[in-house]
């Protein structure tokens, strides 16, 4: 029930924005979010943007992970 | 087509690597006992194989994690009552449709003429209430922490643009009481938790210390794909190594220590703090989200006068233990026979998150 996706913030207006999800377009709900902007990754759940994705983040896990792979 | 951020997640000659690396450094040691809270962790570890992959260094049991499976029969029965007034449209998710109730479900009242919409999103049912202004649409607010920002953002903008039509049966629940409460319990026996990563995003990895600091159980919050759950796990092996217990956050990338601050507040704001009973579990104090009383006219338990009892029936459905972690579902013995996804008995398999569901699914052993 709460598969939450991410998808990149297109534009926005208001509370709500445009969003790309796996190359469709889709009307999304951003009042979730503090200080979201155009280009930033959001993970989608439920029409709501529930939360900002970092990539550098992402990054940082990922290169855990390599770390691990390396190690062994 | 590529997907960003969950490709990366899911690279097998990786997940590989990962799982030799576990294997290694947790030697001889006797199985770790880890409970995965979530239910679409629960899918995820079952798709992937994650269980037989580790089989003998950890053994997974599947928790209270699928707000579908944890919603009592009262639920169902009060949302059903509501169905049958006159000009009443019920729009849910469409996970509760099949889910019984004591006598009935929403699936066959909505053949007996029960008008039930099945939304994706909370706002749709305030758009139903708008462009249907002679009926009552009455969205059934089930879900965790995830979705409670959502159900509580429709009703501020159902107020917001006054409409008067809308209304939501609230069985909205919060999570860290519960793991406590399962961290606590002798019978479960879990010595780690995989926390729910967007339950996380919302309420933060912070939420978890009180479980790590007073109930001596690691916690690792991890994302969904194989490799965070991989990687997840290996925290949670370290750490018992170690001797640790304290909170790690593996899904660093969405949910941060303190989580969405706005959707705390919009939560705060909208609903406030019940006794909620849990499917299988009993009534945990303060687990539940009642509308608060400054949004009382969005509030169909109090719109409409009913009540949502809370009994627990004996069936054969071994649901109750399922979502505890003591059995898995094969120990069930409906599993498989007269439960089934297609026919299912209980509401564990017939969720697509539910442990039931997945174990039959994936063929988990
Ligand atoms: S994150 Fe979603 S699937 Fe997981 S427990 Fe929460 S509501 Fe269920
Ligand atoms: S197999 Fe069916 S009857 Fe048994 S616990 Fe699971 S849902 Fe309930």
């Amino acid at each position: 029930m709460c598969l939450g996706v991410p998808v990149r913030v297109m534009s926005i207006s208001g509370t709500s924005a445009t969003a790309e999800v796996g190359g469709a377009r889709r009307e999304i709900s951003v009042m979730l979010l503090e200080d979201v902007r155009e280009g930033d990754w959001v993970i989608l759940h439920a029409g709501f943007a529930i939360s900002k994705l970092s990539p550098e983040e992402a990054e940082k896990t990922l290169q855990y992970l390599r770390e691990i792979r390396d190690a062994t | 087509m590529r997907l960003k951020y969950i490709d990366e997640f899911r690279d097998p000659e990786l997940a590989r690597r990962v799982v030799d690396a576990i294997r290694t450094s947790w030697g001889e040691r006797p199985p770790m006992r880890l409970m995965e809270v979530c239910g679409t962790h629960t899918v995820s570890i079952a798709r992937a194989g994650i269980r037989s992959l580790l089989d003998g260094a950890v053994t997974m049991v599947s928790g209270p994690g699928c707000p579908v499976c944890v919603t009592p029969d009262g639920y169902i029965d009060a949302a059903i009552t509501l169905g049958k007034r006159p000009d009443t449209i019920l729009a849910t998710f469409g996970d509760m449709l099949r889910v019984p109730g004591r006598h009935s479900s929403l699936e066959k009242e909505r053949s007996g003429g029960v008008n039930v919409r099945i939304l994706y999103s909370p706002l749709d049912a305030v758009e139903t209430a708008a462009g249907n202004p002679g009926k009552e649409v009455i969205f059934l607010g089930v879900g965790f922490e995830t979705t409670a920002p959502s159900i509580a953002g429709a009703i501020l903008s159902a107020a917001v643009r006054d409409i008067g039509n809308f209304s939501v049966l609230s069985s909205v629940r919060t999570i860290p009481r519960a793991m406590e409460a399962l961290a606590s319990d002798p019978e479960v026996r879990i010595e780690g938790f995989l926390c729910p990563a967007h339950v996380s995003a919302i309420i933060g990895s912070d939420a978890y210390l009180p479980l790590a600091e007073k109930f001596g159980v690691p916690c690792v919050v991890a994302g969904f794909e194989p490799l965070d759950i991989l990687y997840g796990i290996y925290l949670l092996l370290r750490q018992k190594i170690r001797g640790a217990a304290v909170v790690e956050n593996e899904y660093s990338r969405v949910a941060t220590p303190s989580g969405n601050r706005k959707a705390r507040e919009i939560i705060a704001t909208v609903f406030r703090e019940s006794d909620i009973g849990w499917r299988g579990i009993g009534v945990l104090p303060g687990t539940g989200l009642a509308i608060a009383d400054a949004y009382s006219e969005f509030d169909a338990q109090k719109k409409f006068g009913v009540e949502i009892p809370f009994t627990e029936d004996k069936t054969a459905c071994r649901c109750g233990d399922v979502l505890k972690g003591k059995i898995t579902p094969r120990e069930c013995p409906l599993f498989g026979n007269a439960c089934t996804p297609a026919e299912p008995y209980g509401p564990c398999m017939v969720s697509s998150e539910g442990t039931c569901a997945a174990y039959y699914k994936y063929g988990v052993q």
